[in-house]
């Protein structure tokens, strides 16, 4: 018996001194977790540099809000912390959006094209752009450039349960 | 030939509702409607397109709709014969507002000439005959109507064909109505689909209890002297009707979660959507009508009719004797546990329309408020896709939707089992209906979260690579200029006189 439990107990110490550890740092974990719009909504100019703020403590883990209030209670879970809900002062949780450009109305500035952070937006100067919208996060990034304002943050219409009622 | 029956023991789940009267077998013909709108969008998958114009004149059964390309959809068909007035936005039930044809009768309800009648359809291709159910615009009519052709796959592996007459919830009584009054036809569409499969067996799935359907299929069986059919006599337990509960309790085999029927080698069909594939390729007449169930105290003479698809609800209302003084002033598309209300009675018929029920002021009573858990555990009994309800809710209630993930909450089927038991009144169903949606959203941001990170350093790469080339390409251009032998003798003749004036000072 004693000697099942010596060689079990040498197995673990090895396990523990050789495998390879969690392979995830904290920090690409909580990244992973965030929306990865690269929206800036929180005040940060990115999804990483706002998951090395939260990890430093410097941020609240509500601010990101696109990711709404599930992403809070997973970070919440992660770090062992309460969950909260969106603080609003960043923004409202609107899931399920993307960017359209109304067409005749685009100039073809390109300015847009450098403001997508997915380059979603496809075009050329003085031709007409358009989103790809499978590859669009809808993160609003491209609207302030537009000197026309023709782009447009609409839902889009997955396949999905239609509200019931049940009688 | 006897014909086999297979009598199914009661499942360890679902809830035996006390008996309540149906409308019974008997099927009436409903008379033409005078104008009829049908819905672009009244099946499972995209919006299907108009190919008439407003102020064409149609015949019945011509086609209207087509199916947009390389989508899932279904074929429409002018469910009578007159003018077309007007196509637009209009509401249809259970679902959101979509395009709709308005088709004005001109009372004649004349055929349009192009049917394809055969006498033998058996001896057709199974493409030939899968393109035919496509062309009839034929759709899953349980309820689902998810459409028929696509479901109709060959080569998918599927050896079991089931028909389902089990007829899910109380009070619906349209497949038993169907059963009764057309059997031979019934049988010869589940011949068909068969073929389709290439399948070797069916089995016809009814209630105990649905005895003029058991006479009607067991007649019409000894004459077909078919040995690949078989009856399975269910017990009377809701939602037995329900596509993985039937296939499970009859094959023994279980829909894996988030799996489709044919994962399992056995698919379900509805026995109405057995008698339209069979209609379709008899006398070509495709989708353009079906049986409706319209019952509840809300209505003097519940009944079943036989209604083209377009018709107004409120006509079939008007042939069911009426409202009675009773009526809660509510109508419902389907039965009384999934039902939708509907927001009025001047909707159609549509393919998914199997029941209209009116409720009576005292089966809509007010539900009593909910109270809180008591955890008695109730719910996970009934749950036929054995779910634990209980715990569902105290997992939504922290919003921890990786874990209600886990608990398999996509797999739930909406069939309101929980709702019905549970002693605390909570409304456990609308709540798994909204978190669904919920989840279905969460994922998609994930999935979406993901992509987005792959191409923003997709992007950075590229920005960078963009940054190199260009200080490489500077470089190179002062290289360029200072390589070349004249630049060389510059320099040299520039050094020489810098070191001179050092020299001379």
């Amino acid at each position: 018996m004693t000697g099942v439990a010596a060689a079990i107990g040498v197995a673990l110490w090895l396990a523990d001194r050789y495998l390879p550890q969690q392979t995830d740092s904290p920090l690409e974990q909580l990244n992973s977790l965030l929306p990865n719009t690269q929206c800036g909504q929180c005040g940060y100019p990115g999804c990483r540099p706002y998951a090395q703020a939260v990890l430093s403590g410097e941020a609240e883990i509500n601010q990101c809000a696109p990711g709404g209030d599930a992403t809070v209670a997973t970070i919440a879970r992660l770090l062992g912390k309460s969950t909260a809900k969106i603080d609003p002062a960043y923004g409202a949780y609107k899931p399920g959006r993307v960017a359209v450009i109304n067409e005749p109305a685009c100039i073809g500035c390109a300015l847009c094209l450098d403001a997508c952070p997915v380059d979603a937006i496809v075009g050329a100067h003085r031709y007409t752009h358009s989103v790809i919208s499978s590859e669009c996060t809808g993160c609003e990034l491209c609207l302030p450039p537009c000197p026309v304002d023709c782009i447009s943050i609409t839902p889009i219409s997955p396949i999905k349960n239609s509200a019931k009622q049940v009688a | 030939m006897t014909v086999p029956v297979i009598v199914v023991a009661q499942p360890d789940w679902g809830i035996r509702f006390p008996e309540r009267p149906t409308a019974g077998g008997e099927l009436q013909v409903l008379p033409l409607p005078n104008s009829v709108c049908v819905p672009l969008q009244q099946h499972t998958g995209t919006e299907a397109i108009a190919v008439v114009q407003p102020g064409e004149h149609v015949l019945t059964g011509q086609p209207i709709a087509a199916i947009r390309d390389h989508t899932l959809g279904a074929k429409l068909h002018a469910p009578i014969s007159g003018t077309v007035t007007r196509i637009q936005r209009s509401a249809v039930p259970g679902r959101r507002e979509s395009l709709s044809i308005f088709i004005e009768s001109d009372g004649r309800d004349e055929r349009w000439p192009n049917y394809l009648s055969r006498n033998n359809p058996l001896r057709l291709s199974t493409r030939e005959l899968r393109q035919a159910v496509i062309e009839g615009g034929i759709v899953g009519l349980g309820g689902a109507t998810f459409p028929a052709g696509v479901k109709l796959n060959p080569g998918s592996g599927v050896d079991t064909l089931i028909l389902n007459g089990a007829e899910c919830e109380p009070m619906i009584s349209c497949d038993e109505a169907l059963m009764s009054n057309e059997s031979p036809l019934m049988l010869l569409g589940a011949q068909i689909m068969l073929r389709i499969l290439e399948a070797d067996e069916c089995i016809i799935a009814i209630k105990q209890g649905m005895d003029a359907s058991f006479e009607a299929i067991k007649q019409a069986l000894e004459k077909l002297q078919d040995d690949r059919f078989r009856i399975a006599l269910v017990p009377p337990v809701y939602p037995i009707g329900g596509e993985a509960q039937l296939i499970q309790m009859l094959t023994d085999r279980e829909m894996p979660s988030g799996g489709l029927p044919w994962d399992c080698g056995a698919i379900c069909q509805n026995v109405a959507t057995a008698a339209a594939v069979a209609r379709q390729l008899t006398s070509g007449e495709p989708l353009i009508s079906r049986i409706v169930t319209v019952t509840g105290k809300g209505v003097r003479n519940p009944g079943n009719f036989l209604a083209r698809i377009g018709t107004p609800i409120s006509e079939l209302v008007a042939a069911a004797g009426g409202y009675s003084e009773q009526a809660a002033g509510s109508l419902v598309m389907g039965g009384p546990m999934m039902g939708i209300r509907l927001p009025g009675d001047s909707l159609p018929v549509t393919k998914a329309c199997n029941c209209i029920y009116a409720p009576g002021v005292d089966e809509l009573a007010n539900k009593p408020a909910e109270k809180a858990c008591i955890r008695c555990g109730d719910c996970a009994t009934v749950c036929p896709v054995n779910l634990m309800p209980q715990l569902l809710l105290q997992t939504l209630k922290v919003s921890d939707y990786e874990r209600l993930g886990q608990l398999g909450l996509p797999d739930c089927i909406d069939c309101g089992c929980c709702d019905y038991v549970c002693p605390s009144d909570i409304p456990l169903t609308r709540h798994f209906i909204d978190a669904k949606q919920n989840l279905w959203e969460i994922s998609f941001e994930k999935r979406r979260a993901e992509k987005a990170a792959r191409r923003i350093s997709e992007r950075e790469k590229r920005q960078k690579r963009d940054t190199d080339r260009r200080e490489q390409s500077f470089e190179d251009q002062i290289h360029a200029v200072t390589d070349t032998e004249a630049a060389k003798q510059k320099l040299a003749a520039l050094l020489q006189r810098v070191n001179q004036k050092a020299d001379d000072s």
